[in-house]
């Protein structure tokens, strides 16, 4: 892997939020292509490590590199970082008095400068890709929770990102929708796109991530294959939290 | 919204949990059909069966209408733009700016709207002279856009933080996701308060008439002065702004159910 181009770099990141430290020094290389899942008990400080690397949290202490470009410090263009980090949140945050295609074109439009008509084509390939290229005039009110992921997949893949930020995209659906969601998301882990994922969906995480990560903590106790850690755990912590969820 | 449910024949409609009647929830009589029928009875007896002076009196006090609407409908314009910026201010990440509005909403809200009014019109009218449209506008427009404000604050707030999130995890400025993607979704939130802003600012808008600005209040007030009939007059007055306050309430609270239901 050593050979390939680094995606995402973190180095000692910290994130104090005063009455707790949600991350206490983590180091983690994600590389180009690379799928990683990152499990861990609630409050292990997960989902502040993925929101640290658009800086939807920041970080107070340490530093992150997207594609090379620094997250923290006077050279820091969170913009840019923002426009190659695609992030599909858990209750998708897709804009309510938009319909699917205008919440995929939107951000192309206004942040890249395209055009309506480029943005749009762009928008209903998308549609097309994650399945719902017969939905583009409905409003986010009007799909159910596993469509509107999907849109909100959509709505980040338009921005052309070099990673996807995935913070437990399937938390919030009926369990009978998960999958379709999921589908995406393989699809995407198999055209190579750069994926860090938050998430306990084992099934994905044995088809999809090259590694997983188990954070505890604030800290990452454990990083090895799906295979490797589901099976053979090295850590006590990680052995006692997997067997909660399995 | 869940769906009702019938239960000792009254629709109960459930949110969240919680057990609360509806609006109106369609009986035929209710508070307001009584005292709308009570105002337009009153004053169709009083136009049509009592007549002299009546019918006099409602055709010089009605000429004031435009002038009423026109305040109102001016100063409402007024005081949504210096309520956006006065609730942006509040939210601002800027320390400075969230104290200019605090500080014009604390000023404005402490002061009695009449004593502003006669303030802007006779005080400050000493430095330079405002004509009494302009200064009933501004006056109104000032002290509606402090609550105003309050409004927009609190409708910018209940609009999801996962929204602002999204927005600026797409690459948005902080500006584009509250133009674009925030203030959208206040608005919708916060047309049923504006209208009934424009309920009390209608009302609110008699006090004009101490500027000489000849609204329905200030047309009557004359009317008494030369005829002596207080009390004939003041209660056509009395019962012109309930008329219209009552058809506006209720425009207000269809509009607001209706968007209720397209959630």
């Amino acid at each position: 892997m050593s050979d390939k181009r680094i995606m995402v770099d973190i180095r000692g990141a910290e994130k104090d939020f005063g009455i707790v430290m949600a991350l206490k020094g983590v180091d983690l290389t994600v590389y180009e292509g690379e799928v990683v899942l990152i499990i861990g008990p609630s409050g292990s400080g997960k989902s502040t490590l993925l929101r640290s690397i658009n800086r939807l949290e920041a970080l107070t202490g340490g530093q992150i590199f997207v594609d090379g470009d620094p997250l923290v410090g006077p050279e820091a263009d969170i913009r840019k970082i923002r426009e190659e980090t695609g992030m599909v949140f858990q209750d998708f945050n897709l804009f309510p008095h938009k319909t699917a295609l205008e919440n995929i074109s939107m951000a192309p439009m206004k942040v890249k400068g395209k055009t309506p008509e480029e943005a749009q084509a762009k928008a209903r390939e998308l549609l097309k890709r994650v399945g719902l290229e017969d939905r583009e005039k409905s409003y986010p009110g009007q799909l159910s929770g596993g469509q509107k992921q999907r849109v909100a997949i959509a709505r980040a893949l338009a921005m052309e990102p070099k990673v996807m930020l995935f913070d437990e995209p399937t938390s919030a659906l009926d369990p009978e929708m998960v999958k379709e969601v999921l589908d995406v998301m393989l699809d995407l882990a198999q055209e190579g796109m750069t994926m860090m994922v938050v998430s306990h969906e084992m099934g994905f995480a044995r088809a999809a991530a090259d590694r997983v990560v188990f954070m505890d903590e604030g800290e990452i106790v454990e990083i090895a294959p799906p295979d490797v850690i589901f099976d053979h755990a090295e850590e006590e912590r990680t052995k006692k939290f997997l067997k909660h969820i399995l | 919204m869940a769906p009702l449910e019938k239960q000792g024949g009254t629709r109960i409609e459930v949110t969240d949990g919680a057990l609360l009647p509806t609006r109106g929830d369609g009986r035929i009589i209710d508070s307001w059909r009584i005292t709308i029928a009570f105002a337009i009875l009153a004053l169709l007896t009083l136009l049509f069966f009592a007549k002299d002076p009546y019918d006099q009196i409602f055709r010089v006090v009605i000429k004031g209408a435009p002038l009423t609407f026109g305040v109102t409908a001016g100063a409402i314009l007024g005081s949504i733009i210096l309520g956006l910026f006065t609730g942006l201010g509040q939210i601002a990440r800027g320390r400075v700016l969230n104290l200019i509005a605090g500080v014009y909403v604390e000023l404005i809200r402490g002061i009695p709207l009449l004593v502003q009014l006669i303030f802007i019109y006779f005080a400050l009218g000493k430095f330079f002279h405002l004509n009494g449209l302009p200064a009933a506008i501004i006056a109104l427009s000032i002290c509606y856009g402090a609550y105003m404000g309050e409004i927009f604050r609190a409708g910018i707030q209940a609009v999801p933080k996962g929204q602002m999130e999204a927005a600026l995890a797409l690459g948005m400025t902080r500006g584009q996701a509250m133009r674009l993607i925030i203030l959208p979704q206040t608005m919708k939130i916060i047309i049923p308060a504006i209208g009934n802003e424009f309920i009390a600012m209608l009302k609110d808008s008699s006090l004009v008439s101490v500027i000489a600005l000849r609204d329905i209040l200030r047309r009557g007030r004359e009317h008494v002065s030369r005829t002596f009939l207080s009390l004939e007059t003041y209660a056509v007055v009395a019962l012109v702004y309930l008329v219209i306050t009552l058809v506006l309430s209720k425009l207000v609270a269809t509009m607001e159910d209706r968007m209720n239901k397209h959630e």
